[in-house]
């Protein structure tokens, strides 16, 4: 009953997408989102070049400007390398700026719990409080899903939220700084719980090296641990598993408090460098970016280094061309989405192909 | 005698000229050269690859040929999709089924006709007169869910008489029925035949086309390595003319038995839920295994033996640890990991997506089942080095061809991947192996390997469970049969003591006639059943 002379499209799998094409598609979409970027710049009316230019290589004209790369990839790094080993595993934990919350609220309030009493032990004490937090955090989503089977894509995004407004609750009630004019942000950290500046002359703070170890060691998972390999299997194939007696609840387990503490990590990071006191806001969306990082990065650690360097860049150049050029700082937000959507849909042409279905001319052709 | 053509006697229904198929990598049909006389039952033998499934395909107009020539009854033509062929005279019935459950056979039949069918009255006695005259017995108001698989495949081929073709095509038609059926449906064909309609019949069973078929063409290769009258050649010089070289035939020794030892598993009052909401519950299983014993589980697909597997495998352990006893130890509880340490291997029905990850290499593939028997994980770290090797082993060992350790688990051909899952359970040396239909798919010369690594193992002291539909195997390797139906399993016998006639009758549930009360005949309703 098909019409005559109709042209459908069809999708079809390709047998094997090509690894050429799988290592190609994240700077293909880094060029896709430059592209369309131009365009866009060029509908607003500026000049798409000088815009360019001002987006992506004038924040990196000074070693400051590099520092700031650094401080703003560190949180990213960090939060990806966990995700991504869940992404693996298909435990999708969306809640990382909700976790990263919860650690800079842990590490904060040891910071303010023994303020005035500080010694050299409160950073590490921090850092680990921070992961903690994070940690026991994504321990909600993995015991519902573990239990109840309820998907912890819906449970660990909803609990972000309710981490944003506990935060906003104490900075605004019981932790406000006595002498803030009221103002919703608690005391500054005194410097005994700040993380030390590595580069002189820029914010780039002891976070950083830290930030390439959590990368190499996400690498050691990955490529060399028995948990690593059962991570991807379960991913792969979640029968095969059964079959080889991994457990997929442990996995589950696994990978969200690897990286619900690995967010706090990062949260205990952001309040002890930048920042160095609790704000409402204290990430501007570190854990959403870290997604798109770690999928930019296809997973693997050196992927998420690089794609986390990337997106940091996003940041800088968003501010940068705000104090250029007068662009709205949402412009980051659109080049990150852009990035997020070239890359997907770059990735599915690898993975199917279009053709283009033609029914058969009438029969008498 | 149909078109009364002025030479002497009637055209070929059909032939093929010169047929060449090629796909990227692979000629597919090297010039395959084929004639169908009318009322004749011709075989199409070949290994999986040899071309088979393309040719037939290029015949019912699925996949259009690169070059050669089609005649029809003398004519020229071009087929250019599946209803030209159905146009034209040509059935095919597939190997899956394409049917809707909550429908009634005759609201199927008349979805599958072109013409459409406004009275379903007239349709539903059509369906009777064609199922009376051609001895395929069919209820035309019964819903398609209530029943067997047998009596689909029936569905399907009346669905096809309705059409009146000259040719119709069966692909694998016996591999989902009980020899019973299986007579039934030669019987069928054979009426078919003898109206002058032609059936062109694929299958791998050798002893079948044997019985049935009048003249068999042999693909190997994409080529057509020869022609002959299947009546006249034996199952062995049939595979070898399949595969090319003589197959070992792979009988167990005579003195396999004087082997066997001590008891090595028991299983007791295992019932369980279903494994999944398409799988059978078990009720009461109860079997034993002994040490250098093989135990064939006949039983058509879907009557427990996926939750079995899974029970005995560990995958989803059984709801009593004392359920199930290895070496007098209660096990029941334990998962598939702490079952693979004590020695129980298992090699499962899907090669890819559970025997092996599809998109890892051999590598990786021999360390998932691999890992703690091989001790390749020292404090957590994998050995990628000692993974490598022993998947080279298993390489090398079982004959797979494969590039190397780095090959991805899917760019295998079944059969090999099916050798590669095999060998890697076997040299893993376990005590107990049980393996799901250890041959399905996989080509004569590749099964014959696998049965011949199988009996070995046996004779090296292991215990195997095989569960298998297919009884030739079965009885080539077994040394005790039960019959799995309903969640049940019969009570072992030895093989020799039984026929496959008595097999067949179990895997149709007449088992509680045919074996507990003492093998006496099967009552013919099967209410010989115990009351309740």
């Amino acid at each position: 009953m098909a019409a005559e002379g109709a042209f459908g499209i069809r999708l079809e799998r390709r047998p094997a997408p090509s690894r050429a094409m799988l290592l190609a598609t994240p700077p293909l979409a880094v060029l896709l989102t430059v592209l369309a970027g131009a365009i866009l710049f060029a509908a607003m009316g500026f000049d798409p070049l000088e815009t360019l230019r001002a987006y992506f290589v004038s924040p990196l004209t000074s070693l400051y400007g590099w520092g700031e790369l650094a401080v703003k990839a560190t949180p990213l790094a960090i939060i990806a390398i966990g995700l991504a080993l869940g992404f693996r595993g298909n435990v999708w934990n969306i809640g990382a700026e909700g976790q990263l919350t919860l650690g800079a609220i842990c590490a904060g309030g040891l910071a303010l719990a023994v303020y005035g009493h500080e010694g050299p032990w409160l950073l590490p004490l921090m850092m680990l409080a921070g992961a903690a937090g994070g940690l026991a955090y994504a321990a909600i989503p993995a015991y519902l899903r573990v239990r109840f089977n309820a998907n912890e894509i819906l449970t660990s995004l909803m609990l972000t939220y309710v981490a944003g407004l506990l935060l906003s609750y104490l900075v605004t009630g019981p932790w406000k700084d006595p002498e803030g004019f009221g103002f919703p942000q608690s005391r500054l950290f005194n410097p005994e719980a700040l993380l030390p500046i590595v580069l002189d002359g820029t914010r780039m703070h002891l976070g950083a090296p830290l930030a390439l170890c959590v990368v190499l060691a996400g690498w050691l998972v990955v490529a060399r641990t028995l948990i690593g390999f059962q991570i991807k299997v379960v991913g792969l194939t979640p029968i095969a598993a059964g079959y080889a007696g991994f457990s997929q609840a442990r996995i589950i387990w696994f990978t969200l408090l690897l990286s619900g503490g690995l967010a706090g990590l990062a949260g205990a990071i952001e309040v002890s460098g930048p920042i160095g006191q609790l704000q409402p806001a204290i990430s501007p969306g570190y854990g959403f970016t870290a997604i798109i990082v770690a999928f930019l990065g296809r997973l693997h650690p050196v992927g998420v280094l690089l794609a986390a360097l990337l997106m940091a860049l996003s940041y800088l150049g968003g501010e940068q061309a705000q104090i250029e050029l007068g662009l709205p700082l949402a412009v980051t937000g659109v080049f990150q989405g852009m990035l997020l959507f070239f890359l997907l849909a770059s990735d599915f042409l690898t993975h199917y192909r279009v053709r283009r279905t033609a029914s058969t001319p009438a029969a008498a052709g | 005698m149909i078109d009364g053509h002025s030479h002497e006697g009637p055209p070929p229904r059909l032939t093929l000229r010169g047929v060449v198929k090629r796909y990227p990598g692979v000629l597919a049909n090297d010039h395959v050269d084929l004639t169908l006389e009318p009322g004749e039952i011709h075989a199409l033998l070949g290994e999986n690859g040899a071309g088979k499934s393309t040719l037939v395909q290029i015949v019912y107009g699925v996949v259009k040929a690169d070059a050669g020539e089609m005649r029809w009854n003398g004519r020229p033509v071009a087929i250019d999709g599946p209803a030209a062929a159905r146009a034209l005279g040509i059935g095919m019935v597939f190997q899956h089924f394409s049917l809707f459950e909550t429908l009634s056979v005759a609201e199927n039949v008349a979805l599958g006709l072109e013409t459409g069918a406004a009275d379903m009255a007239a349709l539903s006695e059509r369906i009777a007169d064609v199922s009376t005259r051609y001895g395929l017995t069919l209820d035309p108001g019964a819903t398609v869910y209530d029943l067997s698989v047998g009596e689909r495949q029936r569905v399907e081929i009346v669905r096809c008489l309705l059409q009146d073709p000259q040719l119709l095509i069966m692909d694998e038609p016996t591999s989902v029925l009980t020899p019973q059926e299986a007579d039934q449906l030669f019987e069928t064909l054979r009426r078919l035949a003898r109206e002058g309609r032609t059936i062109l019949y694929i299958s791998h069973k050798l002893d079948e086309i044997r019985r049935l078929c009048d003249r068999a063409t042999i693909l190997r290769g994409g080529k057509v390595v020869a022609a002959c009258d299947p009546r006249e050649e034996t199952a062995q010089s049939l595979a070898r003319l399949m595969i090319g070289v003589d197959v070992s035939p792979t009988r167990r020794a005579d003195g396999g038995a004087d082997q066997i030892g001590d008891e090595l598993l028991r299983v007791e009052g295992l019932s369980m839920p279903a494994a999944n909401p398409v799988s059978t519950p078990l009720k009461g299983v109860r079997l034993s295994v002994r040490r250098g014993e093989i135990l064939g589980i006949a039983g058509v697909a879907g009557n427990g033996q996926n939750t079995l597997l899974a029970a005995l495998s560990g995958e989803l352990p059984a709801p009593r640890v004392d359920a199930i006893r290895f070496e007098g130890r209660p096990i029941g509880l334990l998962g598939a990991r702490a079952r693979r340490d004590l020695g129980i291997n298992f090699v499962p029905e899907d090669r890819l997506g559970h025997g092996a990850v599809a998109d890892l290499s051999l590598a990786d593939n021999a360390l998932l089942s691999g890992w703690r028997r091989w001790s390749l994980v020292r404090r957590g770290l994998v050995s990628f080095a000692k993974s490598k090797e022993r998947a080279e082993h298993v390489v090398e060992r079982f004959a797979v061809a494969a590039p190397g350790a780095h090959a991805a688990a899917r760019s295998l051909s079944g059969g090999n991947l099916q050798k590669f899952i095999i060998g890697r359970e076997i040299l893993q040396n376990p005590k107990l192996l049980i393996a799901a239909h250890p041959t399905w798919g996989v080509d004569a010369g590749a099964a014959a390997a696998i049965h011949k690594a199988l009996l070995h193992l046996a004779a090296e002291g292991a215990g195997l469970i095989i569960v298998s539909q297919d009884l030739d195997e079965l009885f080539t390797l077994a040394d005790r049969v039960a019959v799995i139906c309903a969640g049940r399993l019969s009570e072992s016998r030895p093989a020799h003591e039984v026929t496959a006639e008595e097999v067949g009758l179990m895997m149709g549930g007449l088992f509680d006639a045919a074996i507990v009360r003492g093998g006496g005949a099967p009552s013919e309703t099967g209410d010989a059943r115990h009351g309740g």
